[in-house]
């Protein structure tokens, strides 16, 4: 299982992704936001940062970089991608995923381990856990509030694109949510950091079901 | 050459943190009576376009594709011959 890592100028959770795809069994490589082909690749994750330095708004930039189209492409595919932290920022900005992220509420960054619920437990990065289930992963964040309209929210709720949602509201987050995937399940955005937890020395290993889920060859096969 | 001023603002609604900060601060130091506070940005651009109509169709398509996320913020703008 190859996984391409998307390295955009201000990435910073790039060789942690690696690193961690690697302690689950796969493989990853850098992919740099230049490059213009996945192919090779079975997965792909947009890692955490700020691309470039957050500019204008979160992960504004970063979508019109060239392997953007070809994420599109590849994610039209129903192949499996993940975007963490500012990944998933760049993710609503490219309209892959729905809504935004805006200012923490509290406008301050937050960096601490968060408990989350798993609310849909069906899409290629969540097969390794159950609905209901709950994990405990780091966040480190300044801009996570996540917000929809509130019809777009009904239509995200009604159709199950709720993935994870905050135990306790950390950031102002519409409806708790800390995590969506588009209507087919192969996209995933969320804020916390699985790739930060995938062994005991660093808190916890819940982060591994999340990135192994695809790595087993789960996530390609039911998409 | 054509000179845009780009003003996006949060729309009416959104909550608007960095706004309430400022509002915070401003009754701290002893402002009273204000109401709401609200931040956006101000940009300006500067082209080269055929005609006002064609400076406007040009602003108005890079506020929908980059300069503001419709689903949080609003637009306006004004362009000039300079």
């Amino acid at each position: 299982m190859r996984v391409g890592v998307i390295v955009f100028p201000g990435s910073n959770c790039d060789a942690d992704v690696q690193w961690a795809v690697e302690q689950v069994g796969g493989r990853a490589e850098f992919v740099w936001h230049q490059a213009t082909s996945l192919a090779g690749f079975d997965a792909v994750i947009l890692p955490g940062g700020f691309s470039y330095g957050d500019y204008l708004r979160c992960g504004a930039i970063a979508r019109f970089s060239p392997i953007m189209g070809e994420v599109a492409r590849f994610a039209g595919e129903g192949r499996p991608v993940l975007g963490i932290c500012n990944g998933f920022q760049i993710l609503t900005e490219a309209g892959l995923l729905p809504g935004v992220l805006r200012r923490n509420a509290g406008l301050k960054f937050l960096c601490r381990p968060v408990h989350l619920r798993v609310e849909n437990a069906d899409t290629a990065w969540t097969r390794g856990l159950q609905r209901g289930q709950v994990l405990r992963l780091p966040i480190a964040h300044g801009e996570g509030n996540y917000y929809a309209d509130p019809e777009e929210l009904a239509e995200l709720e009604r159709r199950g694109q709720v993935v994870f949602r905050y135990v306790t509201n950390p950031n102002g987050s519409v409806n708790n949510i800390a995590g969506v995937c588009n209507r087919e399940g192969n996209v995933v955005g969320m804020m916390p950091h699985p790739e930060r937890a995938v062994t005991a020395l660093l808190g916890g290993e819940d982060g591994r079901r999340i990135l192994g889920a695809v790595l087993s060859g789960e996530g390609v096969r039911a998409c | 050459m054509w000179k845009a001023k780009v003003e996006v603002m949060p729309k009416a609604g959104v909550l608007d943190p960095q706004g309430k900060a400022v509002q915070g601060g401003l009754a701290t130091l002893g402002f009273a009576g204000l109401r709401d506070v609200r931040v956006g940005k101000l940009i300006e651009l500067r082209f080269e376009a055929e005609s006002r109509e064609a400076a406007r169709t040009l602003v108005e398509e890079a506020c929908r594709k980059l300069l503001a996320n419709p689903i949080i913020e609003e637009y306006r703008f004004t362009v000039e011959e300079v």
